[in-house]
């Protein structure tokens, strides 16, 4: 429960929005790209093209987790509440890319596969992965002290990243020994270009999402040492 | 002589946490009632049908142990943080870790005993015949114990000092465990269908790796957990 350096709690300069709106124009113009430079599928037809929405989302998803893991090692390594801040910002946009990615692969699933849900690795491992850090989150909500919160979910972020693979393996096993066939899906490369370049963009939005969420995150923080020292009689605020 | 030390300091832990437990046995009690009570609601869930309550029984008897031993993981905590014994027991000197494998000795010997207790009424309940290899199904089992004591001991840790420690525990604990319980349930169920696949290894190895992995983060891990 030691208190940090007060050095590191200087609120930040915010980023511009404009690079926000950038981004997002970007995000419009990759999605437009896609759609109208991608033939119709020879199976699915156009539903083919929930791909750029889908496929991106899986794979931020993973980065920000990444992020979260990141994070937590360095938080627990060098004890700077930033690291801490960084890795609660992405889980946040994390879990939501992942319930995103899990609602967007129902949508497309039901018309090609004809059911919401199937039992496979890679759906199931994802949902897991999900529950893993809707707990995270909910630890953070749980947890009054700002020490104690970053120490915790540090741990658990990283046990809950440790878990990933894991999971991903059991569950695999499980489906092969019940004998039921994945689904095999290749790429041909006319739509490879369009992916690419939502995943690029996906990416920068991610970049986006997760830096607000960081000042923000910052900002409340610096707002809560600056009433801190002033009930201390240390600052004339 | 260090080491021998922190052997002393967990049997220590062990043994003053057992003793507790013993003397009012009320935990204990409760705790396997609890745990016979679910064999009994998956009974109703599942039907009186014989095949389907033998085909269920290695995930209903998994989950019972799931379900009471996860109150059994905040009870460890919550003793000692209602006579305010924690804090002495971290001022105390010597290696944390050696606090998190006393917990979790006592935890294994709580859980097991639990254990026999829900396999047993689980063979009457569910009509299962049990198998010629039992003793090595015994051992599958433990290593399942020791993945969902490990990871379950080690997030009553945080759970039990914070608020709202009843929903936190289950929400943190449950999706972790998915690995250990599929691996659990699976090499069970092969045994007690007589393993005519040898399908029981594969799964054996699974537990063998989670329980290793585990065991090795939350050790590590524990010392910043504690100590906040």
């Amino acid at each position: 429960m030691s208190p940090a350096p007060a050095s590191s709690f200087a609120p930040p300069k915010p980023t511009p929005v404009w690079l926000g709106w950038l981004t997002f124009a970007f995000f419009i113009f990759t999605q437009i790209y896609a759609v109208v430079t991608s033939p119709a599928d020879a199976m699915m037809g156009h539903l083919q093209k929930m791909m750029y929405v889908h496929v991106p989302a899986a794979w931020v998803t993973f980065a920000a987790f990444g992020v979260v893991l990141v994070a937590s090692l360095f938080f627990l390594w060098k004890d700077d509440e930033r690291a801490d801040l960084l890795a609660a910002s992405a889980a946040e946009v994390g879990s939501m890319f992942c319930g995103l990615t899990l609602v967007l692969g129902m949508l497309w699933g039901r018309p090609t596969w004809g059911v919401w849900w199937s039992w496979d690795a890679r759906l199931t491992s994802t949902l897991v992965l999900f529950l893993i850090f809707v707990g995270y989150l909910a630890l953070r909500s749980f947890v009054e002290d700002p020490h104690r919160r970053g120490q915790w979910s540090a741990a658990v972020g990283i046990l809950g990243a440790i878990n990933v693979p894991i999971v991903w393996m059991s569950v695999k096993w499980w489906r092969t020994l019940h004998q039921i066939q994945s689904n095999p899906r290749g790429l041909s490369p006319e739509y490879l270009r369009g992916l690419l370049l939502n995943v690029a963009a996906f990416t920068l939005l991610t970049v986006w999402f997760i830096w607000k969420r960081y000042e923000a995150a910052r900002l409340e923080r610096a707002a809560e040492h600056a009433s801190q020292a002033a009930a201390l009689g240390g600052y004339n605020g | 002589m260090a080491f021998r030390d922190d052997v002393r300091r967990i049997r220590a832990i062990v043994w003053k946490d057992l003793t507790t437990e013993r003397r009012s046995k009320a935990g204990f009690n409760s705790v396997a009632s609890l745990g016979v009570t679910i064999l009994v609601l998956f009974g109703f869930a599942l039907g009186p049908d014989a095949q389907a309550l033998r085909d269920a029984a290695a995930g209903a008897l998994w989950l019972a142990v799931l379900f009471a031993g996860v109150l059994a993981f905040n009870r460890s905590y919550q003793v000692e943080l209602d006579g305010g014994a924690l804090e002495a027991l971290l001022l105390y000197p010597g290696a944390r870790w050696a606090i998190f494998a006393g917990k979790l000795i006592a935890n294994l010997i709580f859980v097991t005993a639990m254990l026999v207790i829900v396999v047993a009424v689980g063979i009457v309940l569910f009509q299962v015949r049990v198998p010629e290899q039992w003793p090595t199904l015994l051992g599958i089992m433990m290593l399942g114990v020791v993945g969902i004591v490990a990871l379950g001991t080690f997030y009553a840790a945080m759970s039990s000092r914070s608020r709202a420690r009843e929903v936190l525990l289950p929400l943190l604990l449950y999706p972790m465990l998915i690995p250990v319980l599929l691996a659990s349930m699976e090499a069970t169920k092969a045994f007690l269908n007589g393993d005519l696949l040898n399908a029981s290894g594969a799964w054996v190895q699974m537990l063998s790796l989670f329980d290793v992995i585990f065991l090795v983060a939350t050790f590590l891990a524990f010392e910043y957990v504690i100590e906040v």
